[in-house]
C-alpha cells in the first residue's frame, strides 16, 4: 500500500530540499565560500527519504561522510546543517565538526561519521540501548556498498545477529567506494548477498524509486520493533558527483553518469505523483517554490552566523 | 575495614554500579557464565541476567562501538577487553568515535563509555598478551585514563568511572587480581586526577604507576635501611594527571625516578619528566631518570621477560643513581 497523499508530497519536498541543498553546496564549495571538503548526496535521495519516512523521530540513525541527506531526512533545520557546513558558531556542532560530522542528537541522528563502517557499530550500541531502557527505538544504519569491506561491518552484522538487535542495515550501494568499483572490490555482485551468512534477511531494491525504499525499510523497521531483529536492505543508486566536489572522476564514463543521471530519483518521482494523480503541477510548483526560499535562508543564515570564538577551542574536550 | 582482593573489589564495584543504576550493563568476551578471562565479572550473569551482561563473539571493535553507540544513547556499558593488546583492534571506536564525539558534536553527544582491560607481564604470555599501552590513550584528547594499584583504589576508581559522564580507559593489571587490600566497608568515590602518596619520604619521589607500586615500595624499603628516604606516588590517573602533587613532592626531594611497565621511549615517563623540568628545573638537584621497559617485545622465556620488565633492584639503582650515589646504567 502506497503512503497517504500528505507523506507521499512530504517525501517528495525532502528530496527537493536535499538536491538544493547540495546544489548551493556544491556551487559555495567551488567559489571558495565553504572550506574542507564537501561529498555530495545528489541522485541518492531517494534512498534517505525512502528509509527515514518508515522511522519515528525518537528512532535513531547513524549516516556516513555523505550524510547531508541523511540529516535533512531525519528531520534536521537546514540552517543550523549550512551553518556547520560553513563552520560557523550556530551549526549543529557549533562549527566544530563540519560538513562531515553534522549531527542533530535530539533529532535522533547520532551524527556522519568520517570512517567508513564505524557508523553500524554505533547503530547496534544505540539499538542495545533500547533494550536496556525497555524502550521500542529502533536503529537504521546507512552505509556505503565501500562500508561492506571493512572488519567493523562484519563484526556489527554478526553481533546483532547473535543479539537479535532491532537494528536496520541500509546500504547505499552507489557503486564506487572513491573511485573503487564494486564490481572491484566484492566478490560477490550484492551486497545483499552477504547478510545469509549472518542469517539476516536482505533485500535489494532499486535505490531510485524511493516507494520501493520505503516499503523495504518500512518491513525492516516493523521486523526491528516488533522483536524480529535486524534487517539489510540494500539499494542500488549512483552518486551524480565525484567522491567529492572537484574530484576529476578517472574512473568513470561520462555515458555512465549520464545514464544515471536521466534515472532522476526525483523526476521519477514526480512523474510517479502526477501519472497516479497524487497532486497536481501546481501543488509541485508551490513546493519547489518553498525549497528555493528555505535553501536560500539557509545560506544566509550560515553567512551572517558568526565564526566559533577561540575559547570554543578548549571547550567541550571533557565534561566536568 | 575487610580485606579483599583487586579482583572482588572490581567486582563489588560493578555490583554495586549495576544495582544503583538499571542503566549500567557490561559487554565483552567470555564474561557470561563464565566470569571473564580473569573471573572479574564472576557470579553477575547469574546474578543480573543476559541483557546486563551481555557475553558476546570475538569482535573487540564492535564492543566498543557498540558501547559507543548505547552510551550516546543514554545507558552506561562497561565494556571488558580480555587483553589490553586486543584493544588495539578497537582503536578506531576508542580514537576516532569515543573519545571525539562530544567534541566534535559540539557538545551535544556523550559518550559514558568506560573500557576495562588488564594490562602487564610477569606471567609467561608473550608479545601479545602483556603490552601496557597507557600511553596511546594518553595522547588522545577526550579520554580518561586510569590505572588503580591498589584493591581500594580499584573499587573508588571504577565507582566514579563508571558514574563519570566521559569515557574511560579503566587499566587493569592481570598480577595484581590475586593482590589483597584494605578496602573500607562504606562507598568510596575516589576523584580522577588525585594521585596517592603510598609513602612519605624526603630524599626522592619515585613516581610509578600500576604494580609497578608495588616494586616501588619494596624499593622504599630497602632504601630505607641504607639511609635512603623515598616517597612513593601513585599518580592513579594518567589522565587527568595530578601533577601539583607531583612537583609539590619533586620540590621537597630534589629528585624523581619514574616507572612504569611499557616501552620507556615515548611512555608516560617522558610526559612527567617533560612537565617536572618545565616546572620545576630550578629546584632539581639531579636528573629525572625513568625506570622502564626497554624498547623491544616481551619476550617468552622467563629469563629474557624478566630483562624486559622493571624490578625492584633497577628502581633502587635508579634512586642512587639520582642521588649521585652510583654512575649510570644502561637502560638497554
Amino acid at each position: 500500500m502506497n503512503p497517504e497523499p500528505e507523506l507521499l508530497l512530504a517525501m517528495y519536498q525532502t528530496m527537493l530540499r536535499i538536491r538544493r541543498f547540495e546544489e548551493r553546496v556544491g556551487e559555495l564549495f567551488l567559489q571558495g565560500r565553504i572550506w574542507g571538503a564537501v561529498h555530495l548526496y545528489s541522485g541518492e535521495e531517494a534512498m534517505a527519504v525512502g528509509a527515514c519516512s518508515a522511522l519515528r523521530t525518537d528512532d535513531y540513525i547513524t549516516s556516513t561522510h555523505r550524510g547531508h541527506g541523511h540529516c535533512i531526512a531525519k528531520g534536521a533545520d537546514t540552517k543550523h546543517m549550512m551553518a556547520e557546513i560553513f563552520g560557523r558558531q550556530d551549526g549543529y556542532c557549533k562549527g566544530k565538526g563540519g560538513s562531515m560530522h553534522i549531527a542533530d542528537v535530539n533529532g535522533g541522528n547520532l551524527g556522519a561519521n568520517a570512517i567508513v563502517g564505524d557508523g553500524i557499530a554505533i547503530a547496534c550500541g544505540a539499538a542495545l540501548a533500547s533494550r536496556i531502557k525497555h524502550t521500542d527505538q529502533i536503529s537504521l544504519a546507512f552505509f556505503g556498498d565501500g562500508a561492506v569491506g571493512t572488519g567493523i561491518f562484519h563484526e556489527s552484522l554478526n553481533l546483532a545477529a547473535v543479539l537479535q538487535l532491532p537494528v536496520v542495515f541500509i546500504c547505499e550501494n552507489n557503486q564506487y567506494a572513491v573511485s573503487t568499483a564494486m564490481k572491484d572490490s566484492s566478490p560477490v555482485p550484492h551486497v545483499a548477498d552477504r547478510a545469509s551468512a549472518y542469517g539476516i534477511p536482505a533485500t535489494t531494491v532499486d535505490g531510485n524509486d524511493v516507494l520501493a525504499v520505503y516499503k523495504a525499510a518500512q518491513e525492516a523497521v516493523q521486523r526491528a520493533r516488533s522483536g524480529g531483529g535486524p534487517t539489510l536492505v540494500e539499494g542500488l543508486t549512483y552518486r551524480w558527483e565525484g567522491h567529492y566536489k572537484g574530484d576529476p572522476e578517472v574512473y568513470r564514463s561520462a555515458e555512465e553518469v549520464a545514464s544515471w543521471r536521466a534515472k532522476d530519483p526525483i523526476v521519477c518521482f514526480q512523474s510517479w505523483l502526477l501519472q497516479n494523480e497524487e497532486c497536481g503541477e501546481e501543488q509541485l510548483t508551490h513546493i519547489k517554490g518553498l525549497v528555493e526560499d528555505e535553501i536560500r535562508d539557509a545560506v544566509t543564515f550560515a553567512e551572517e552566523s558568526p565564526q566559533p570564538a577561540l575559547d570554543e577551542l578548549h571547550t567541550d574536550i571533557y565534561i566536568d | 575495614m575487610p580485606e579483599m582482593s583487586y579482583s572482588e573489589a572490581l567486582r563489588t564495584a560493578l555490583r554495586e554500579e549495576m544495582k544503583r543504576d538499571s542503566g549500567v550493563f557490561l559487554i565483552g568476551e567470555d564474561i557470561g557464565r563464565h566470569g571473564g578471562a580473569f573471573g572479574v565479572s564472576r557470579g553477575l550473569f547469574d546474578e543480573f541476567g543476559p541483557d546486563r551482561v551481555i557475553n558476546t563473539p570475538i569482535s573487540e571493535a564492535a564492543i566498543v562501538g557498540a558501547s559507543v553507540g548505547a552510551a550516546v544513547a543514554g545507558t552506561r556499558p562497561v565494556a571488558e577487553i580480555m587483553y589490553m593488546d586486543f584493544i588495539t583492534i578497537s582503536m578506531s571506536q576508542i580514537v576516532n568515535q569515543m573519545a571525539k564525539i562530544h567534541y566534535m558534536l559540539g557538545g551535544k553527544a556523550r559518550a559514558p563509555v568506560v573500557v576495562r582491560t588488564p594490562a602487564g607481564g610477569g606471567r609467561g604470555n608473550a608479545a601479545q598478551h602483556m603490552q601496557s599501552l597507557e600511553a596511546w590513550f594518553a595522547h588522545v584528547p577526550g579520554l580518561i585514563v586510569v590505572m588503580p594499584s591498589t584493591p581500594a583504589d580499584a573499587r573508588g576508581l571504577l565507582k566514579t568511572a563508571i558514574r563519570d559522564d566521559n569515557p574511560v580507559i579503566f587499566i587493569e593489571n592481570k598480577l595484581l587480581y590475586a593482590t589483597r587490600g584494605e578496602v573500607p566497608e562504606e562507598e568510596i568515590l575516589i576523584p580522577f586526577g588525585k594521585a596517592d602518596i603510598k609513602r612519605s619520604g624526603g630524599d626522592t619521589t619515585v613516581i610509578a604507576t600500576s604494580r609497578m607500586i608495588l616494586f616501588a615500595l619494596q624499593a622504599a624499603e630497602r632504601l630505607a635501611g641504607e639511609g635512603i628516604d623515598v616517597e612513593v606516588i601513585d599518580p592513579r590517573c594518567l589522565v587527568p594527571l595530578d601533577i601539583e602533587t607531583i612537583l609539590a613532592s619533586v620540590r621537597k626531594t630534589g629528585r624523581a625516578v619514574i616507572v612504569h611497565e611499557s616501552c620507556e621511549r615515548a611512555g608516560i615517563g617522558a610526559e612527567i619528566a617533560a612537565q617536572i623540568y618545565e616546572r620545576a628545573f630550578d629546584e632539581l638537584d639531579g636528573p629525572v631518570l625513568r625506570v622502564a621497559n626497554p624498547n623491544v617485545p616481551i619476550p617468552f622465556s622467563p629469563g629474557l621477560e624478566a630483562a624486559a620488565l622493571p624490578d625492584e633492584d633497577r628502581i633502587v639503582q635508579a634512586v642512587k643513581q639520582t642521588l649521585g650515589l652510583v654512575p649510570a646504567f644502561e637502560n638497554g
